[in-house]
């Protein structure tokens, strides 16, 4: 009975919006009876490769499942591998460390807010939230001399140290977006079309949330105030105040809402990290004193450190290592097992987009055609980072 | 942080061995990261008085081939988002089975949290979850013929160039 009423409607996979991948939506009339998610269109074998590669290579390998949120699968990943090395990086580091997962935190929110907006059909909010992003792609890059992909942070350490200027061209950026968010506030979210949009659409319940497994701000959205920088502080994070931003409602207006909170708490970190951050060398010692006299010169004076020779082959000894760290789309989780060699035995990286997938059958079975976008751009959700 | 922290750990550690008296497990403490190693007959028993704890969700599911000890490792990481103080830990919650034949109870019931995870274990290293009502394909592409790719038989073609 039910094959003669429906009918399959297929979503992609050419990018229909964040990325590759296909929806399989069953639909009577324009509502969503059944929905599945296919996803793999992007999979790019991260964690076989991982095992053939050494693991100073596997740094720029984790970060481009995620182009908008490196700095932080960058970050979770050297955490793991610092914790079998044994190797702690120093104060300095550890805040630079922090300012830059942040900063790529507010990146990356914004890019989420301007994919949202076109699925929308905002075509403004798109071309803002792009054209925002840019301020935080312009400051990393005079961090760290890339705009995506910085591979800023290595084994006990950060690759540069603050450019001159940082804190007074950090200061202007970030007024800019302060004045923005105003902006934000009045075009996008209190419009009227907005809300009606994403208000009691794609209603995510607290238990179901939990029992699902939801991470980030979609999990936060649903009242579940779960942020590793709080349960379980990396980097300079215990050091620093902010607030964990947390909403009751779980609807899709609530995720942006999350979002848009987090991105001024972002700001307030930074502020922080770039007033409090202490003086000291951004590499350990153990690996500083590696470094020949010459290039140790260079190193003081520029603050860009010369790669000691040891990093090319590391080899931590045998044993397991798990971390975790709130990277912008949610909690990023990597598990390492070593068995003494330059290469890693297994890597497992769990994405918090690959955590989220769950949502597009859950949220979206039983609404309309139309709210598909509107549930589907407030989830965050990226293809290439779940499918890695 | 600190002492506090640590202590609290070992609180969380004790309360998982008591909660789990009489069955044949191994626990031990490292950091945040507290590993049970049982036997794959006694795993779902296990995952049901985690369960039972507060370990609300599975954060992944991991396979590790040994083609060495002709086994599989599967690891279960769980923690809690609805108890604050649990979700300092992590659960490790480890097993060995033998990669002729890897079969296994999937924890979908006790965890739906796991659903995707286990599929893409499934695909990338063979392992088949009983129970799971969804063990398809999921990243690979759906005309792949060959060794599940994360079993250590598969080998990665390369150009014979390292860097």
């Amino acid at each position: 009975m039910s094959e003669e009423r429906t009918i399959e409607l297929l979503i992609g996979p050419q990018h229909p919006s964040s990325g590759h991948m296909r929806l399989y939506a069953e639909v009577d009339g324009d509502i969503v009876v059944r929905l599945r998610p296919n996803i793999g269109y992007v999979h790019r074998t991260v964690e076989k490769l991982a095992e053939t590669k050494k693991y100073i290579q596997i740094i720029p390998l984790v970060e481009r499942p995620s182009l908008a949120d490196t700095a932080n699968h960058n970050l979770g990943y050297v955490l793991a591998l610092e914790k079998l090395l044994g190797i702690e990086a120093p104060p300095r580091a550890q805040y630079l460390r922090t300012i830059l997962a942040e900063m790529n935190r507010i990146h990356s929110h914004f890019y989420g807010l301007g994919i949202h907006g076109i699925m929308l059909g905002s075509s403004t909010i798109f071309m803002w939230g792009f054209a925002d992003r840019e301020i935080m792609i312009e400051m990393a890059q005079r961090l760290t001399g890339a705009r995506l992909t910085y591979s800023y942070i290595i084994p006990g350490g950060v690759r540069r140290d603050l450019p001159q200027g940082f804190e007074d061209e950090m200061e202007k950026a970030l007024r800019y977006i302060e004045r923005r968010l105003k902006d934000y506030g009045k075009l996008f979210l209190r419009n009227p079309v907005t809300r009606a949009r994403l208000e009691g659409v794609g209603v995510l319940k607290k238990e179901d949330a939990i029992k699902l497994g939801i991470v980030g701000p979609n999990l936060r959205a649903s009242g579940v105030p779960y942020d590793v920088r709080k349960v379980q502080p990396y980097c300079a994070y215990p050091e620093l105040e902010f607030d964990v931003a947390v909403r009751e409602e779980g609807d899709s207006m609530a995720r942006v809402l999350v979002r848009v909170e987090e991105i001024r708490q972002s700001m307030r970190i930074i502020r922080q990290v770039l007033k409090q951050i202490p003086d000291g060398p951004i590499l350990s010692e153990n690996y500083l004193k590696m470094i020949p006299p010459k290039w140790k010169e260079f190193v003081e004076k520029k603050g860009r450190i010369k790669f000691p020779a040891i990093m090319a082959n590391l080899r931590p000894p045998k044993g397991e290592a798990f971390s975790r760290v709130e990277a912008a789309r949610g909690e990023l989780v990597y598990y390492i097992v070593s068995d003494g060699s330059v290469t890693p035995y297994r890597l497992r990286m769990v994405t918090p987009s690959f955590r989220n997938v769950v949502l597009f059958e859950h949220l979206i079975q039983g609404c309309r055609v139309a709210d598909i976008p509107a549930i589907y751009g407030s989830l965050d959700y990226f293809p290439p980072e779940a499918d890695r | 942080m600190g002492l506090s922290s640590e202590n609290k750990i070992e609180d969380i550690a004790k309360k998982i061995a008591q909660s789990l008296q009489g069955l044949p497990i191994e626990i031990s403490t490292k950091d945040e990261i507290i590993t049970v190693n049982v036997k794959h007959e006694n795993l779902v028993e296990v995952a049901k008085k985690l369960r039972g704890v507060g370990f609300d969700h599975v954060k992944s599911v991991t396979a590790t081939d040994f083609p060495e000890q002709k086994e599989l490792e599967v690891i279960y990481h769980v923690s809690s988002f609805g108890d604050l103080d649990l979700a300092k830990v992590i659960v490790a919650l480890k097993t060995r089975l033998s990669s002729d034949d890897p079969r296994i109870s999937s924890l979908i019931e006790i965890w739906p949290s796991s659903k995707y995870s286990e599929r893409e274990q499934h695909e990338m290293l063979g392992i088949v979850f009983e129970g799971h009502p969804e063990l398809e394909r999921l990243l690979l592409p759906e005309d792949y013929e060959g060794p599940p790719p994360l079993r250590k038989e598969f080998k990665v073609k390369t150009e014979g160039i390292q860097g």
